[in-house]
């Protein structure tokens, strides 16, 4: 049977000491409960497991307490029946040292189980179902790498499977744990083994390959393999093939190659070449999840080495503490050199003890010094190729060393890095001792790191044009907009001209003028007081600001300590309010100065010329409004033009005294207000012209001034008093002969132009854009001076 | 025809040459047409080369810009997120010299770094939203504001406009992921180097010397051998 097949031979590989002998000499044990359980929730290689339960709560032994999240991942269950301590971070076994969430359990001594579902006949099932089943129970590779099984059992549907492969060769020295499994269990594998056989639509080739180290086991199995044969046919086709001991056979594309001849391409897995390797300790899981129903809570696992009194295998419940498990066998901390889990040549080394047995566990390591001594420091590479004769994968390890020493990323890559399987043989036969895997395994993980890095910048690429095209998008949109706004305004204006132009055609009547009037009047009455009530508004708002500004200089919770900093901040934020504040409350001042005016001046300064209406209250704005505008309807031009002049008199006195305002308060507004002024003297004067051509004599009007000013008088205000003495003075300019007027103009000519030109030179030094208009408006002035002159 | 060439030799010449460049004239216009390479080429190289922290701290308001820039000349080493691994690279495709980072731009982190957003002092005032090149922080005005720390770049863009300072540039720490094995320590070159060094002028003992020396020789050109073997 087992002669049928060929066994080819593995490039490579090496010859370590077995040491294979000392944890077979007693049988498969069984260690105490521990004080408490620490299941990580990832076990397995991919996703870890989601905790679904609570701490406080009390669980059975193969109860689920971590669901598999998504399909690359798988489920994790309760050990023994005891009370949820904990979920937390704990030390898992990494080569990192690094913890990862676990669930802490008490055990209550009963090791109860749930509910288990077992299944008499499994060829009754749907295949989806058994591989349901598997998964639901949370199998993964117990070999060592912990793959999920139910993934590794669907195939692609592009992937023909063949060849079914037991792999029972455990070429690493010292670990047993399979050995003890195939001499224990063998009837276990070899129902797995059909189980297997009939989730993979039976192929062709069943093999249970197992090293020739192993006489005991091939006995047994080969005996299991006999009896099974009476009950199903099928398992007349199972081989078990012996294969001659070499590290690293037991390697899944190794023993493939051993077992097939078929040498896996590079960056492809087992199944493309129609072959699904399986551990036999896994095989056993598998069908004990279907027969029985029962999850993956404890394997066999090898505790050996020299530092320990007892070396043997056990059955362990998955969460042990290592350091609980090494205790039980008399661990020797003092001549122990360190504490490896796995084997010698692929372990690596615990940094804390307190790290649980997990799914993927099969050797607890604990050497002498003696045994495993620290390694040597690394020399010089000589060159001697020994690396390259032994590696199983026919790489060049030494030019990876090379590279990986130079990070020299691209050639690693061209140099197939990614087909070492990280045996250490090139290591362990090298005389000068470098630490050749290390290296590869320092290169693999920067190369997956920088992979992950180019994956995340490309991405971060996506983003930013993503943004920049929403940016130019928002803002093409925010134009159009614009335009749109810009367009209907102008059709407005449009409208409304065309509106004028037929109101201009059709001469308002009488009425219309009047109420148009009211209105006008109604609105600008109701606009000032909501334009007060906002400056009051706005001065409370600064003022209120300016409380806050000096409230937070006092240290707070968030910010006990204020720095010098923070406060320089502060007492900048401080002046900022204050100085609102006294603009606000001058704003306010000024309005209600202003407003006072106003109210106070129209009545007055209307009442004379309309003294042909009606009656009128003065102190009514509308009422003063509706005789005024009537008044205008029935002015003659020469009333029109006498009350333009008057109207123009009366707001040159009020700008002038608003200048004098200014000049008391140093305002930088004076300008400003000056020129103001100047324009309606301007405009007073053009009156008088106009005033003139209609044949009158200015006398008429001086004498209605001082009657405009008659009932303005009456009032008791002392702003009032003053724009009173500015209307006499207005007043009095007005009665001024030909002649001093004249010297009058040209004087406020001459100021203006020499104003005007220096402003044209602050122009001219600055580049202003206004400038050509400065210019003009220079020249215009001393073509007028030339005139009057 | 044949009889013509043999009459008009020069002539037929120049009539053969100018038809041949009239018809590889026509295959290069539409070749350059057919096959117009849309933008630079080089361009999206180095673009691929660079960080895409889009940070700005080279003076370009992002990755791709700056690209643009070293197309047109610029100096290739104004990027600190990517630091000298990124100037070696870009070196590299542009086949010039690879100077070292340029440290009026900033220094390069060896650890990454993601903004983090102190929940409870945001006030919401979208200021590091509009700071972000990568769209990687959540919230609305008046509501509080998130990273989504794998999406951030760590390019500090954000932690500038925060009026409250709540923003922190916290380094990443590696998980289970992204741990990875250390290369090795290197071995122990420097003591060859104290044996050549105190070698006497004519010795005794030159033998055991001139073999110490030939090892301590072959070790510091370890590289160089090994990039000639390569």
């Amino acid at each position: 049977m087992t002669s049928l097949i060929k066994v080819w031979e593995l490039p490579g590989g090496i010859h370590p000491p077995q040491h294979k002998s000392q944890s077979l000499q007693l049988p498969l044990g069984e260690i105490p409960l521990p004080p408490f359980l620490v299941i990580p929730l990832n076990q397995h290689m991919g996703t870890p497991a989601r905790a679904i339960v609570q701490v406080g709560e009390r669980v059975l032994a193969g109860q689920l307490i971590g669901i598999a999240d998504g399909t690359f991942s798988a489920n994790t269950h309760a050990s023994t029946s005891g009370t949820v301590l904990a979920i937390e971070s704990r030390a898992i076994p990494h080569p990192s040292g690094m913890s990862s969430e676990s669930v802490i359990i008490e055990p209550d001594g009963k090791h109860e189980w749930v509910q288990l579902t077992p299944c008499e006949d499994y060829l009754q099932l749907d295949r989806l179902q058994l591989l349901d089943k598997i998964r639901a129970a949370g199998v993964a590779g117990l070999g060592g790498a912990g793959f999920p099984t139910a993934v590794k059992l669907a195939p692609k549907s592009t992937q023909v499977i063949d060849t079914l492969i037991l792999n029972g060769a455990e070429c690493e020295p010292y670990i047993t744990a399979d050995d003890m499994l195939m001499q224990t269990q063998a009837q276990e594998l070899v129902a797995g083994t059909l189980l297997l056989s009939h989730i993979l639509h039976h192929p062709k080739n069943l093999l249970i390959g197992i090293e020739d180290n192993k006489p005991t086991a091939i006995a047994a199995v080969k005996a299991a393999v006999a009896g099974a044969k009476a009950l199903r046919s099928e398992a007349a086709n199972i081989q078990v093939v012996v294969i001659p001991t070499k590290y690293p056979s037991g390697g899944a594309k190794q023993l493939t190659q051993i077992l097939t001849g078929r040498e896996i391409p590079s960056g492809h897995h087992s199944a493309d070449v129609g072959v699904i390797c399986v551990n036999v300790a896994t095989a056993a899981a598998a069908w004990r999840a279907v027969r029985f129903g029962e999850p993956l809570i404890s394997r066999i696992t090898t505790v050996v080495g020299e530092a320990l009194t007892t070396q043997r295998n056990i059955n362990v419940l998955l969460g042990t503490p290592i350091d609980y498990v090494l205790e039980q066998h008399g661990f020797n901390l003092k001549q122990a050199s360190r504490v490896v889990m796995g084997g010698p040549m692929m372990g690596f080394t615990l940094l804390d003890l307190a790290a649980p047995v997990i799914k993927t566990t099969n050797c607890i390591l604990a050497p002498s010094t003696q045994e495993l001594p620290e390694p040597q420091p690394a020399q010089a590479c000589i060159r001697c190729g020994m690396c390259a004769e032994v590696c199983p994968a026919s790489l060049l390890p030494q030019q990876l060393f090379w590279y990986a020493q130079a990070e020299d990323f691209d050639r690693l890559e061209s140099h197939n890095l990614f087909d070492c399987i990280e045996c250490g043989a090139c290591s362990y036969v090298c005389p000068s001792t470098i630490p050749l895997v290390q290296y590869y395994r320092a290169a693999k993980g920067t190369i997956r790191l920088h992979e992950i890095e180019k994956e995340k910048s490309d991405r971060s690429r996506q983003r930013f044009e993503f943004r920049q095209q929403r940016i130019a998008k928002e803002e093409a949109e925010k134009e159009a907009k614009r335009l749109a706004r810009q367009k209907a305004a102008e059709e407005a204006k449009k409208k409304l001209a065309e509106k004028a132009a037929e109101a201009a055609k059709n001469p308002a009547t009488a009425t219309d003028v009047i109420t148009a009037a009211v209105i006008k009047v109604g609105a600008t009455q109701a606009s000032s007081e909501e334009e007060k009530a906002k400056l009051e508004r706005l001065l409370n708002a600064a003022k209120n600001g300016l409380e806050f500004a000096q409230k937070t200089l006092v240290p707070n919770k968030t910010n006990p300590v204020i720095t010098e900093e923070q406060l320089v901040k502060q007492q900048a934020r401080i002046k900022q309010a204050e100085q609102k504040v006294a603009e606000a409350e001058k704003k306010l001042a000024e309005f209600v100065a202003n407003n006072s005016v106003t109210s106070s001046i129209e009545p007055g300064t209307t009442a004379a010329p309309a003294a042909g209406a009606p009656a009128v209250d003065p102190s009514d704005p509308v009422a003063a409004a509706i005789a005024r505008a009537q008044a205008k309807l029935t002015m003659s031009p020469e009333d029109k033009a006498r009350a333009n002049l008057e109207s123009l008199r009366s707001r040159l006195a009020k700008a002038e005294e608003k200048v004098a305002a200014a000049k008391a308060d140093g305002s930088p507004n004076l300008d400003a207000l000056q020129q103001g002024a100047e324009k309606l003297q301007q405009k007073i004067t053009e009156a008088l012209a106009e005033l003139k051509a209609l044949g009158i004599k200015d006398e008429p009007v001086v004498a209605a001034a001082p009657v405009t000013a008659e009932p303005a008088s009456a009032e008791q205000n002392a702003a009032q008093a003053a724009i009173e003495k500015a209307k006499a003075k207005a007043a009095a300019m007005a009665s001024m002969s030909d002649e001093e007027k004249r010297a009058e103009q040209i004087q406020s000519l001459q100021n203006r132009l020499t104003k005007a030109r220096e402003r044209l030179a602050k122009a001219e030094t600055e580049n202003d854009a206004n400038i050509d208009a400065f210019r003009a408006g220079v020249t215009k002035l001393e073509e007028k001076l030339q005139e009057l002159a | 025809m044949i009889e013509f060439i043999f009459q008009n030799p020069i002539l037929s010449a120049l009539i053969a040459l100018g038809g041949l460049s009239a018809l590889f004239g026509a295959v290069l216009g539409f070749a350059a047409v057919k096959f117009k390479v849309e933008g630079d080429p080089i361009v999206e190289q180095i673009d691929a080369l660079l960080p895409q922290t889009q940070c700005g701290q080279c003076g370009h308001p992002g990755c791709r810009p700056y690209a643009q820039a070293i197309a047109n000349g610029e100096a290739i080493n104004k990027c600190p997120p990517g630091g000298q691994a990124t100037i070696n690279a870009l070196a590299d495709l542009l086949d010039v010299e690879a100077p070292s980072l340029d440290s009026e731009h900033g220094e390069h982190l060896d650890v990454k770094r993601v903004a983090f957003i102190r929940e409870d002092e945001c006030i919401g005032c979208t200021k590091c939203i509009q700071a972000c090149p990568m769209d990687a922080i959540l919230g609305a005005a008046k509501h509080m504001h998130t990273v989504i720390a794998d999406e951030c770049t760590g390019c500090d863009l954000c932690v500038e406009p925060c009026p409250v300072d709540c923003i922190d540039m916290i380094p990443v720490e590696t998980d289970l992921k992204t741990w990875k094995w250390d290369l090795p320590a290197t071995n122990q070159k420097p003591v060859f180097h104290v044996i050549a060094q105190e070698v006497p002028v004519i010795p005794l003992e030159t033998n055991v010397i001139a073999t110490d020396l030939g090892r301590g020789s072959a070790l510091n050109s370890d590289k160089p051998d090994g990039e000639k073997a390569a």
